[in-house]
């Protein structure tokens, strides 16, 4: 199939391109990015099988890419499966997502990477790139096979929700992920100081009478798996950054040039620790919502580049888990179909342009996984979302395709929409 | 005279007006409780739950004792366990009981917010009888009842709260009540046991028991929950009666005619000391009497005022 993406506004960062162009796909494949294709100089089409979407007014990006979510299959079937948690990505303009490894079983070895991979091909929708365990059941003990795991396609890893706990064990993580040429995705928490903790320490856990979770419990690891890092001499990526300390931390350890890339998603961007003060449970998440001046750190660290990537963080949670009191609460927000609009709240405040975020959702993330993807130079896979810049929504969460509803955000007006979404020049979700 | 409120969550968010209006009705509940025949025929058809998902003697008592004064029909549902344990969720218990039609439910839970959840999933009023370490409304209300009772007011008092602020429901109601009344509060205790930014509550500070108590009118001692030594709170209960113990000699600190107050239950001997607990200044006894008249007046007021 060949398909023209016509007179769209093209914003491709990994190209430095933001202009009104052309995308040409051909077998799946970004064949030209241009002025004029498809035509033959005299108003026709050069090619009578060609299928022209006239995009005049919206944005063509790369396929959105999302390299934290969780899609609870095998194991949790009732909150998410690949295929709905694919559904969901699509619908919401992501053409790849990857998937951390915390399901039943865990991600620990071929078999479970493979079944993954399995059930995101017969979805047929986005790319779906499994996270494995760092260690064995995630217990922080024994490493998992790297080797195999890659060769199976895992495309990094990490004991997401359950830190790792030993230095020792991090360090050979690194090392061992290092000669293998794949990523560690570090869930920095150190549970000493989390434990029993339900939100962010300070005025507001303060005020509820709530067992508060310090930001030093997330800059110290931070911290500790930085140094590893820089030791070792290999990158590290760090997840949901959401504290004052962890952005400065990163920020410095970039400056000496150590190989580190992080991480944070619209919650820590756009919500506080104010949000919990109706003990609503949709607000719980891990690590929790935090002070409006960790918001600011977050948000400057998102614009000075210390953080890379945008990432959603999607966990999805039933109302078994969700609908008890608020100390019983499972953390987690889905957030693959509210990602995109939320974050553009960024650009319309002018924290970030347009090519900026768009940046930090595309090929960054791409670079950080060291996936395919993330740019639309010819040659590169046809993975491309098309957003309506004037097209605002009302975010209900009883029409998501996820198959869970539990998002904070149930009620919001977002800017913008993902209208079209093709992977592998196939078109997966047309709202056009 | 009503509360025009549905439900008593919290001391965060009632008005002056409303505490005045509460602490007025109580006192003027308070011969009840005194006459030969203890009960009037003011709630009569009314059915109050007392759902209580943690220990309580004295609270459910008083509240149970409340409505029976005023003739309302009382049950008491005590489960010690969490929803989590027995199986059946908090949301599914609150609608069975709301399919009883109930008028008041009087809830006792570990988990802070968990009468706010209530509050949305059933009709009827709802009242805070302790979550977590969040609120304890009808506690402030009836120790301000009888600050106010003894001190003939509120506005300007100093009251000093001492113990473990961090995981005292008692301590925030108190905080948030006295200081809307125009109380002057310190809170004292090691500071491990104050929560972060206590201070911003408009509240002053310390972390030495003469200087919290330093020309106070009235010192609530918190009792000191014993299985908190596990989490490295405080060193020692020996430790901590040493520096945190009420007696007679470092309660010289405080006004001559200061009032003592507890919360109960008291741990003699590690936040308070028997002379303390049992002297003349100690007005412990009167707050559980003032308990009954509180609580009466909430019911009254919740079920509509209407007498």
């Amino acid at each position: 199939m060949t398909v023209l993406l016509k007179g769209g506004r093209v914003i491709d960062p990994s190209q430095k391109m933001d202009d009104v162009l052309d995308v040409l796909v051909e077998n799946g494949k970004v064949a030209a990015v241009g002025r004029n294709l498809g035509d033959d100089g005299k108003g026709k089409k050069k090619d009578p099988g060609l299928t022209i979407l006239e995009l005049k007014g919206k944005l063509v990006v790369p396929g959105l890419i999302d390299i934290h979510t969780h899609l609870r299959e095998p194991g949790y079937e009732y909150k998410e499966t690949v295929e709905s948690g694919c559904q969901a990505a699509v619908a919401g303009g992501f053409t790849s997502i990857a998937c951390m490894p915390n399901t039943n079983p865990i991600n620990d070895n071929r078999s479970v990477t493979e079944f993954v991979i399995r059930q995101a091909q017969k979805a047929n929708l986005a790319n779906v790139y499994p996270i494995a365990a760092i260690s064995m059941g995630s217990e922080g003990k024994i490493l998992t096979e790297f080797g195999d795991l890659r060769e199976a396609g895992a495309a990094g890893f990490s004991d997401d929700g359950k830190p790792v706990i030993h230095a020792g064990l991090m360090k050979r993580a690194l090392e061992y992920a290092y000669s293998i040429e794949l990523p560690i995705v570090s869930h920095c928490e150190e549970l000493q100081l989390s434990k029993g903790g339900l939100m962010n320490e300070g005025l507001v856990s303060t005020e509820l009478g709530m067992t508060g979770i310090p930001t030093i419990s997330e800059d110290i690891p931070v911290m500790r798996d930085i140094l590893i890092a820089e030791y070792v001499g290999t990158s590290i990526h760090i997840c949901h950054v959401s504290s004052t300390g962890a952005v400065r931390i990163i920020r410095q350890a970039k400056e000496r040039g150590v190989k580190v890339t992080a991480e944070t998603a619209p919650q820590y961007l756009l919500l506080t620790d104010e949000a919990l003060k109706g003990f609503e449970t949709s607000y719980k998440v891990n690590p929790p919502l935090r002070s409006a001046e960790d918001v600011a750190a977050v948000r400057a660290g998102l614009r000075d580049g210390t953080i890379d990537v945008i990432a959603s963080d999607h966990a999805p949670h039933s109302p078994i888990e969700k609908d008890v009191e608020f100390e019983y609460a499972a953390s987690g927000m889905v957030g693959l179909e509210t990602s995109l609009g939320l974050c553009w709240k960024l650009v319309e405040e002018g924290l970030l342009t347009p090519s900026e975020l768009i940046a930090r959702m595309t090929v960054n993330a791409a670079r950080v996984l060291r996936i395919p993807g993330g740019t639309l130079k010819k040659g590169a896979p046809a993975d491309v979302t098309v957003i309506d810049p004037k097209k605002a929504w009302t975010v209900d969460v009883k029409k998501f395709r996820s198959k869970s509803r539990n998002s904070p955000f149930d009620g919001w007006k977002l800017p913008v929409k993902a209208v079209l979404t093709m992977v592998g020049g196939e078109i997966k979700y047309n709202e056009l | 005279m009503k509360l025009a409120r549905k439900d008593l969550l919290g001391i965060q968010d009632l008005s002056v007006e409303e505490i005045n209006l509460i602490l007025d009705t109580a006192d003027s509940f308070i011969d009840i409780s005194t006459r030969e025949i203890k009960k009037v025929p003011t709630l009569r058809g009314v059915t109050v739950v007392n759902l209580f998902y943690e220990p309580s003697t004295r609270t459910r008592t008083s509240f149970e004792i409340a409505a029976k004064r005023l003739s309302a029909d009382t049950i008491n549902i005590a489960t010690s366990t969490s929803s989590v344990v027995k199986g059946e969720t908090f949301v599914d218990t609150a609608r069975n009981l709301e399919a009883m039609n109930p008028d008041i439910i009087v809830l006792r839970h570990s988990a802070a917010g968990s009468p706010h959840m209530l509050s949305k999933v059933v009709r009827q009023s709802v009242i805070n009888a302790g979550d977590g370490a969040h609120e304890h409304p009808t506690q402030a209300l009836l120790d301000m009842m009888t600050m106010r009772e003894k001190k003939k007011r509120l506005a300007g008092l100093k009251v000093a709260i001492v113990g473990d602020i961090a995981h005292s429901r008692v301590a925030r109601s108190n905080i948030y009540g006295l200081t809307k009344m125009g109380a002057r509060v310190s809170v004292g205790g090691p500071i491990t046991m104050m929560p972060r930014y206590i201070e911003r509550l408009g509240i002053d500070v310390h972390y030495k028991l003469e200087d919290a108590i330093q020309d106070a009118d009235i010192i609530m001692m918190l009792r000191i929950q014993l299985e908190r030594q596990e989490t490295n709170l405080f060193p020692s209960l020996r430790e901590y009666a040493r520096y945190y113990c009420l007696n007679p000699r470092n309660i010289a600190a405080a006004k001559d005619n200061v009032l003592i107050m507890h919360p109960g239950p008291m741990n003699r001997g590690v936040e308070i000391s028997p002379e303390i607990a049992d002297g003349p200044y100690s007005v412990i006894l009167e707050q559980v009497t003032n308990g009954v008249a509180v609580r009466m007046a909430l019911l009254y007021l919740l079920s509509g005022g209407k007498q």
